[in-house]
């Protein structure tokens, strides 16, 4: 499968033809199904356009622009030391390192795990744990009008599958490291991950999205996470890939009674993100928390696209997505929340606030409520707003420098998000890679 | 139907409180209107020429007009030929209370403001208007001699015609809107202040009026003006008798804050809302604007709507002056066949103002409730702030509510912030309470209370008290 | 102390309760177990009042009383506190002041004297020694944002201030990570005293590790299909609803 390379629709659609045979032979013939029904959907929308409703402020042309040649597993690998930097101090994971989208684990760890539970690369789940995977993989990403996760169905070949059965408290979170090696050509991967949660079970998933080189990469991922009747998750992602790179991911939360999600994201990295984030919780008393602080400079483009369902009565769902643009970068946040009709009781709550540090940065934001259940609570606030002058001004008058007193209430704006994050040591991780992006050269503190 | 659903009736079929009407000889037009009525209304009040001319002005715009249609509200078309435009009691010009017609005073007493009792306890300057004609002015002597003029609006007209002049129709201009032009042409009587600069005004003043004539109009016309660094209070509370008919109300209402200057204004408004089929009822249909002409002025609108078949009401602020603040805290309440539209309008001209939005609509009954809120930021307004909370409660399953924000702006330094939210008041909440052992009407006084909290808060002690005791009983019966 | 005798209860045209026995005395705790759609909250809301519940057949009885025509409030002042599966939200309303007026009432009720601000004040840091709690839940209004965990914790908290004789937990368990169960459960022990019954309605075993039942019911579509001992809920968790599902069937 030499040179696969994709840029318009025809070649994705011939080049899926030549990677089907490719992965034959893996064991995986149970999925081809799904691919062919996937790349059929792709090939029946094409790449959305800016007058499609959902991509109305997020012109995906820099991607169709761009041939990407398809990952094979690397020959050569990074030197561990080169990924030092991106470990969490004094927290124990699981780690799981996917080079250019392969899973490698000669550079991950996977102790000893719990009886029941799977920590695997979601390659060997496919040819190892079908019975586990095909009653959720791609059962609720709906593909019906999305052609970035139809791609990603079709072109899947690895990713994390995490398994907790039922009554089981994963001792140490998991965390997936998704390294872009490339320097020269871009290249594209399709990250899959499934993260399936058995009854009153437990599990922190963190998805860290990194690059070594200052290469192209596209990272078009599909998570899945089916949380079961009174489980506790909390899920993460880490976007701080260079800005070169390209991120298209959608997440999709199943929940089931009694659940409780947390989904928490950071990101930073990524000339053209777009974070799609779609909770639906399916059980009575389930409750989902939507976390976020998005970060751009240069001319960095992030998308936040939130669409929570409530399907069951007695559900929360609450959403908190902070914004800082800098630059003539442009952010979104479409947060759309739809209360189905047997749906009551429903508490929903959605927060967006975002902080324009320059005349050429711009936010678009927009809030929707579809209620059709008459007994419910849904509140969404929204601002849009500039660093507090007279905030500045007090610190100067202290003796505090510019730069620092800029630093320092913007550091308060983005803990308003990161306070959320319960996990202790990647808190402070992440508060520490936020400081670090203020007071990098990029950031116009002037 | 459920129990809950029987008390719920039972508790709803309380009665109009202030439904009474007193009997007290006074001096009417017949109905109809046109230049000759105008003219006597101005002919009656000895007004000086020139508001007969502004009068006439008035009332030819206003025959150009077309009566707005957009509110989100339901009434049969009313008959301006069908309602009366003067109403006065026979005996007025009194130099003491002693001389007030005590069937009138025993009015007051009903209405819950014994005007001695205010007087020796509260402290408040009363500026009692029986139908459209002020009766006495209490504490005129406490007020004069720091400077602060307040009297009643025609006697304003007769002794500071300059200060008339200068400030009426500066904020509400007779063209602004059907009702204000209408106002403009046959208003009567309300209160006239002028609190000097630098001066605080020593006590709160307030005016509590009621429409007693049968068919009669209300076209009150106020107009407050604070100096530079002066600080006034103005509380405003409205009852109206019960009757079968629907009254109209249609006043103006003018503030202007000079540099550093701060206005509260507050009302409990709780006319005659109509009995429980919809028979009856105000139509309430008020125009009410402030000006924050100064740097760093002030202006500030409380209201708790319990009354009124139909409430059509915006008070809203223009901040003109850099650093000037508006403030728009309120409550309305919608019960059997209640109709209100209502919200503010924030209009920020200069630099670093900021305005303050929070609206509490609850509607029980067949009520209907609309939040109409307009926030303008022009070009020139840098550093310009909103926030806008807008809640909502319902009670019951056959009442509405609606929220219509417009947001417009037109600097891109503005920072706005809106929340809104729709809640259903239920049975569970209820239920919740009683089963920790609070009875039901406890449980009702302590939710509502608890809903309007951010702006009962805003109001003076002694009319937090009468709202919340209001909102207990317009409220009570319909939760569950 | 309790005692209830073949009570049938519906809501709307549905039977959801169709023939409940159950004797609780003091001191006993008792759990009740069984699938979704049972009639484990029913029963729990018809032992407090809810009005949306009819009952159809049967007795309550209280201390030899029958409550079935008594109020909530008055059931409450009884003595029957019932921790909510879904706590309600009552928007400005301080928590301490909702629980002083719901105490006084009790007390009130009881012939004792009300408390005042500051009396209550002293008597709500007593019980925050007994049952963990944050000075900034208390002040926070009722409910109110409360993250689920809180929300349960507040109920267990107001379950130590108004000292009922019978509790009544309704899934409070559920939604609960691991932590958060185990505080629960602390303050259920706290509790626990020779005058006082509970009756812990539970949809998972787990919450059974950690307080200990002397009794284990099985409710199976309105009916007490099995009783037995802690040792019945772990066969439970083993074999599943369907075990005592299809075992109720071959009987009936």
């Amino acid at each position: 499968m030499e040179n696969l390379v994709l840029k318009d629709v025809e070649s994705y659609i011939d080049g899926f033809a030549r990677f089907e045979r490719s992965v034959a032979g893996n064991g995986w013939s149970w999925l081809s199904p799904l691919r062919k029904e996937a790349i059929s959907k792709f090939k029946e929308l094409g790449f959305p356009t800016t007058r499609h409703e959902e991509w109305k402020f997020t012109n995906v042309a820099p991607i169709t622009k761009t041939s990407f040649r398809l990952t094979e597993r690397a020959t050569a690998l990074p030197a561990g030391e080169e990924l030092e930097k991106f470990t969490i101090p004094e927290l124990d994971v699981f780690k799981l390192v996917f080079i250019d989208g392969h899973f490698t684990p000669e550079l991950s760890s996977i102790k000893e795990l719990p009886e029941g539970v799977k920590i695997k690369s979601l390659r060997d789940a496919l040819s190892q744990e079908r019975e586990l995977l095909e009653p959720h993989l791609s059962r609720y990403v709906d593909l019906s009008d999305d052609a970035f996760s139809s791609l990603n169905t079709a072109f899947m070949q690895d990713g994390v599958f995490v398994y907790v059965p039922e009554n089981t408290v994963l001792p140490e979170p998991v965390h997936v490291l998704y390294v872009s090696t490339g320097t020269t050509s871009p290249t594209i991967t399709h990250p899959r991950n499934l993260i399936v949660a058995g009854k009153s079970s437990e599990a922190t998933v963190i998805e860290d999205y990194v690059s070594l080189g200052e290469g192209v990469n596209f990272s078009n991922v599909v998570t899945e996470l089916v949380a079961g009747e009174n489980s506790h998750i909390n899920h993460y992602k880490i976007e701080r890939e260079n800005r070169k790179a390209f991120n298209v991911s959608t997440l999709r939360i199943e929940q089931l009674r009694n659940s409780s999600v947390s989904t928490h994201a950071v990101l930073i990295g990524g000339a053209l993100v777009r974070n799609n984030i779609h909770p639906v919780l399916d059980g009575e008393g389930g409750s989902c928390l939507i976390n976020g602080l998005f970060m751009a400079t240069g001319s960095q483009h992030m998308d936040n696209h939130m669409l929570v369902e409530h399907v069951s009565p007695h559900c929360d769902s609450r959403q908190f997505y902070y914004g800082i643009l800098d630059g003539r970068s442009k952010g979104i946040f479409s947060g759309r929340i739809v209360v189905h009709k047997d749906a009551q009781k429903t508490d929903a709550k959605q927060t967006n606030r975002n902080l324009l540090l320059s005349e050429e940065a711009s936010i678009d934001t927009k809030p929707q409520l579809e209620i059709h259940a008459d007994d419910v609570k849904c509140t969404h606030g929204a601002t849009i707003g500039q660093m507090d002058e007279s905030a500045l001004f007090y610190m100067r008058s202290r003796a505090i420098p510019l730069d620092k007193a800029k630093a320092i209430l913007l550091l308060a704006f983005a803990g308003e998000s990161l306070k959320r994050i319960d996990l202790e040591p990647l808190r402070v991780y992440l508060e520490g890679v936020v400081a670090e992006w203020f007071s990098s050269e990029h950031l116009n503190l002037g | 139907m459920s129990n809950t659903d029987v008390r719920v009736e039972e508790l709803a079929e309380q009665e109009y409180k202030y439904g009474f009407v007193t009997d007290i000889e006074s001096e009417t037009l017949p109905p109809g209107l046109n230049e000759d009525v105008i003219r006597q209304i101005s002919a009656k009040k000895n007004e000086p020429e020139f508001m007969l001319k502004w009068r006439l002005k008035a009332y030819r715009h206003w025959l150009t007009l077309k009566e707005p249609e957009w509110g989100n509200i339901r009434y049969p078309r009313i008959d301006y030929q069908g309602i009366s435009y003067f109403s006065a009691p026979k005996k007025t010009g009194l130099e003491s209370l002693d001389e007030v017609d005590p069937e009138l005073l025993e009015t007051y007493e009903k209405l819950g403001i014994p005007l001695e009792e205010q007087k020796m306890l509260a402290g408040v300057a009363v500026d009692a208007v029986f139908d459209s004609v002020s009766v006495v002015t209490t504490f005129k002597e406490t007020l004069a001699e720091v400077g602060v003029i307040f009297c009643p609006f025609s006697e304003a007209v007769q002794k500071y015609p300059e200060l008339i002049k200068k400030y009426m129709f500066s904020v509400v201009p007779y063209t602004d809107n059907y009702f204000a032009a209408l106002n403009s042409a046959v208003f009567t009587d309300r209160s006239f202040c002028l609190v000097p600069k630098g001066v605080r005004c020593p006590m709160e003043l307030s005016t509590y009026f009621r429409i007693n004539e049968k068919n009669t109009g209300q076209f009150e016309r106020t107009l407050i003006i604070a100096e530079e660094g002066a600080y006034v209070s103005y509380l405003e509370g409205c009852t109206a008798p019960m009757r079968d008919e629907n009254q109209l109300h249609a006043a103006v209402v003018e503030l202007v804050a000079l540099d550093d200057a701060t206005i509260k204004y507050s009302t409990i408004q709780n006319w005659y809302p109509g009995d429980k089929n919809g028979k009856g009822g105000i139509y309430n249909f008020v125009t009410k604007r402030g000006k924050c002409a100064g740097r760093n002025s002030h202006i500030s609108w409380t209201q708790v709507e319990t009354g009124s078949a139909i409430t059509w009401k915006y008070p809203g602020c223009i901040l003109l002056g850099d650093g000037s603040v508006g403030e728009f805290y309120s409550v309305a309440l919608t019960n059997n066949w209640q109709q209100a539209d209502t919200g503010t309008k924030m209009i920020h001209i200069g630099k670093n103002t900021r305005s303050n939005i929070v609206s509490k609509g609850i509607s029980a009954g067949h009520g209907q409730n609309t939040y109409r809120g307009m926030v303008k930021i022009l070009k020139g307004a840098q550093g310009a702030r909103n926030y806008t909370q807008c809640d909502s409660m319902l009670i019951g399953e056959d009442c509405s509510a609606h929220t219509f924000p417009y947001i417009e702006v037109k600097n891109s330094s503005a920072q706005m912030e809106h929340e809104a939210s729709t809640s259903k008041i239920g049975e569970d909440q209820i239920f919740y309470c009683k089963q920790r052992g609070i009875s039901a009407e406890d449980a009702v006084s302590l939710i509502v209370n608890g809903f309007c909290k951010e702006v009962l808060s805003e109001l003076p002690m002694e009319f937090a008290i009468e709202a919340q005791k209001l909102l207990s009983i317009s409220l009570e019966g319909s939760v569950g | 102390m309790l005692e209830i005798r073949n009570l049938h209860a519906r809501v709307d045209d549905r039977e959801i309760l169709k023939g409940i026995n159950l004797v609780v005395n003091p001191g006993e705790v008792h759990s009740i177990m069984g699938p979704n759609g049972s009639g484990k909250s029913t029963l729990a809301q018809v032992l407090a009042g809810r009005e949306t519940y009819v009952v159809t057949e049967g007795e309550v009885l209280l201390d030899g009383d029958n409550i079935l025509e008594i109020e909530p409030e008055e059931r409450a002042c009884r003595g029957i506190f019932m921790a909510f599966q879904y706590p309600v939200e009552i928007p400005g309303v301080a928590n301490t002041y909702f629980l002083r007026m719901a105490l006084n009432s009790i007390r009130k009720y009881n012939g004792l004297k009300e408390l005042k601000p500051v009396e209550f004040v002293k008597y709500v840091k007593e019980k925050m020694k007994i049952i963990r709690t944050s000075d900034d839940l208390l002040k926070r209004s009722v409910n109110e944002g409360f993250s689920g965990g809180e929300k349960k914790r507040n109920e267990i908290f107001q379950m130590a201030l108004l000292e009922p004789k019978l509790c009544v937990l309704d899934e409070t368990d559920s939604g609960l990570d691991i932590d958060a169960l185990k505080l629960v459960a602390d303050g259920v022990n706290a509790m626990r005293s020779p005058e006082r019954a509970f009756i812990i309605i539970t949809h998972y075993q787990r919450l059974l590790n950690y307080v200990v039942p002397d009794f284990v019911h099985v409710l199976v579509d309105g009916k007490l299909v099995k009783s037995g001992g802690k040792e019945l809920a772990l066969e439970l968790e083993e074999k599943g609803y369907s075990w005592v599902e299809n075992s109720s069937q071959s009987a009936a």
